[in-house]
């Protein structure tokens, strides 16, 4: 598979259908690194002609925004719109809800304006439109699965139904966990808590809501944000169910089961 | 004798209009000690929110038994209303329910329908009570309503099932007296409720049972009278500042952070300074985040006296369920005493409602879920209170944690909160 990046695009005079944003952990943390290989993946294989930013993308700011540090926000959003900008991007697609909301909802006004998807809308029209194609009876049919709503793209921006029907396309059963769609528990993640202790309490958020996943029977966990990803995945250890419970991003679980 | 009666009642109207009127006007300037916020763009999605959840209350039918019996409350309240107007007309005239000849037969259905609300108000209420006190549902018991607020529910419920059952013991006399034709009871045909119940009066003499509707009657608009004026020092506030808090609702997607056009111009200098040299000269120096009620917006305090302390918010937030300090419903709380408390004060004390109200500890928790925003049911949003202090946190104190602070300088100087190296960024391609 041939990544092509914006830079390589401009200087051929192409434009890609639309730019895929990383972001950090799908740019860094291991287990994050799959899951943007897998969406990778499945563009290459849909024929898409996507481009990346490469060394030329940076931090959206999330964090430090939503830590206080609104100097550090504001120069790092200067410095992607620039970049996005002089490229002239129009379209962008990321598998991080973080990212996908400051994008779109902080950047335009900052001058920043572009269509946003994340990742579950995108492979919704992909998989409507017929640009995926599934297997017949694929690894997760019939299997229990329960999703788990990240707050960025839930409650945040109210996509609740998309995650849930790329999921149909896996013929898989679908189970609800008690608190889920604009009741979903969060992860523990937001608000840059991924990048500090937990304050002290009864018990953390992430093992809160991994037992409560685990108690759905589900033998897979769908999430749809690198941040869930890690603290689902540590939920799950803690309530001792790493053998018997996967957590998966839903790109994983399609490039997986498509032709 | 009668002249006395209009006499004073005329004094205690007057009193009770006056005092609320002045409690009022307090309110109106603590909220006013808040910054100034534009919140009226998009009028019509404005008004849908006020229809839909003020007067709808969309938010409380996610839980629908709890919804019914709140809307028995809410549209007892309101409907019930209207008999007081007659009250009041006939308390000032000296007339006795001065509506009946005027409306016929329109007034039996009317009475009849605020009879029933009046008994759907009443049981509620005690239901409501029940699951506070008996059935103790979790956010009740919390330790946020400690003293006084769990009290304030309380005497709430309380007070609308005497003032209820006023109404109703003052009609059955009234049904009693007209059946034995005593003067001044012109019959109005039998009450849909009341009418029932006569016969418990049976064994009373003409002039007890006139004691009685009479004592009933004047009980019953004094309790108003004097709620009237508790409901401004009062959680039950709510009634009247959902209306508004509907209104100016922010309209903006859940996840979008207020900007602060300051820092953006700022930073436009610092990157292209060609800029800053046609830029107009300030010589005031801004505040950045809020240390204090005087920093957050009008809409925040608005909220904070808006709030009911049901408790929606922190029953719904991963860090109040996981034993963390922080509950949103504390935030507002806080907010509301501070503002009361700057508000009283002739001048200005060394307290702040950082650290002296809300700490570091429970600011730190949040996880910016907005699930407490999404659960309120009149329109609170802690969320923005919370962040808005982290700003000042940050930005005013550098006060954050260790891990924060090497976040900060990590996207600073490789572009990821985490230590990598900038040139390893498509290493995943590869």
């Amino acid at each position: 598979m041939q990544i092509k990046t914006m830079a390589e695009y401009f200087a051929n005079g192409e434009t890609p259908e639309v730019l895929f944003w990383i972001g950090c952990a799908g740019s860094f943390d291991q287990r994050a690194q799959k899951i943007t290989r897998a969406f990778a993946a499945i563009l290459d294989k849909a024929g898409i002609p996507f481009a990346i930013l490469g060394k030329e993308e940076t931090c959206t700011g999330d964090p430090a925004r939503r830590a206080g540090n609104e100097f550090l926000f504001q120069m790092m959003a200067y410095n992607n719109i620039q970049v996005l900008n002089n490229y002239g991007v129009k379209k962008i697609v990321t598998a991080c809800p973080h990212c996908f909301n400051t994008i779109k909802n902080e950047y335009p006004q900052l001058g920043g304006e572009y269509e946003v998807l994340h990742h579950a809308t995108y492979l919704q029209q992909l998989i409507d439109n017929g640009r995926i194609k599934m297997k017949e009876g694929g690894a997760f049919k019939g299997k229990k699965i329960t999703y788990h709503d990240s707050c960025y793209l839930g409650r945040a921006n109210g996509i609740y139904e998309a995650p849930r029907q790329v999921l149909e396309a896996l013929d898989a059963e679908l189970v609800e966990m008690k608190r889920c769609r604009s009741k979903g528990l969060c992860c523990g993640a937001g608000g840059a808590q991924m990048f500090k202790e937990e304050e002290k309490g009864s018990t953390r958020v992430n093992f809160a809501r991994g037992h409560e996943a685990v108690a759905t029977g589900a033998s897979v966990i769908a999430a749809n944000c690198p941040f869930c990803m890690t603290m689902l995945t540590d939920g799950v250890k803690e309530a001792g169910k790493e053998e018997e419970v996967k957590v998966l991003d839903i790109a994983e679980m399609i490039e997986q089961n498509m032709q | 004798m009668q002249i006395v009666y209009q006499l004073l009642f005329l004094i205690v109207l007057v009193a009770a209009v006056w005092l609320f009127t002045h409690r009022v006007l307090a309110i109106r300037r603590n909220i006013l000690l808040g910054r100034d916020t534009d919140l009226t763009d998009q009028p019509a999605r404005r008004w849908k929110n006020l229809l839909l959840l003020a007067f709808g209350q969309k938010k409380m039918f996610r839980n629908p038994l709890v919804a019914v019996l709140h809307f028995f409350v809410y549209a007892g309240f309101i409907i019930i209303n209207i008999e007081i107007l007659e009250i009041i007309i006939d308390g000032l005239a000296g007339t006795h329910r001065i509506f009946a000849p005027v409306l016929g037969s329109l007034y039996l259905v009317l009475i009849g329908c605020f009879e029933i609300l009046a008994v759907l108000v009443a049981v509620s209420c005690a239901i409501f009570l029940v699951r506070r006190n008996i059935i103790k549902l979790k956010r009740f018991i919390s330790k946020d309503l400690d003293g006084w607020p769990r009290s304030d529910a309380n005497y709430i419920l309380l007070t609308e099932i005497v003032l209820m059952l006023l109404f109703l013991t003052m009609n059955t006399a009234d049904q009693a007296l007209q059946a034995r034709g005593a003067a001044h009871y012109l019959p109005t045909g039998d009450f849909w409720v009341t009418g029932h119940f006569v016969p418990l009066f049976s064994g009373l003499s003409d002039s007890a049972l006139i004691a009685v509707e009479r004592g009933a009657w004047w009980l019953h608009i004094l309790g108003v009278l004097a709620f009237l004026n508790y409901l401004p020092f009062s959680k039950h506030l709510h009634i009247i500042l959902a209306f508004p808090n509907a209104y100016y609702t922010d309209l903006r997607p859940k996840g979008k952070m207020e900007n602060m056009p300051a820092i953006q111009q700022e930073v436009l200098y610092a990157m292209q300074p060609e800029l800053a040299a046609n830029a107009p000269a300030s010589d005031t120096v801004p505040k950045f985040g809020a240390k204090d009620i005087q920093d957050l917006t009008w809409k925040n305090l608005l909220d904070a006296y808006a709030c009911t302390e049901c408790g929606r918010c922190s029953a719904a937030c991963p860090a109040t369920q996981t034993g963390k300090a922080l509950s949103p419903r504390l935030i507002m709380m806080k907010t509301r005493d501070r503002a009361e408390e700057v508000g009283r004060s002739k001048t200005p004390d060394t307290k702040s409602l950082l650290r002296d109200y809300i700490t570091e500890e429970e600011l730190r928790a949040c996880t910016t879920c907005n699930a407490c925003v999404e659960e309120c049911p009149v329109s609170i949003n802690p969320l923005h209170i919370i962040l808005q202090m982290r700003r000042h946190l940050v930005m005013e104190e550098s006060s954050a944690p260790q891990e924060w602070n090497m976040m900060f300088s990590n996207i600073e100087n490789n572009m990821a909160p985490w230590k990598f190296s900038p040139d390893d960024r498509d290493a995943w391609a590869q």
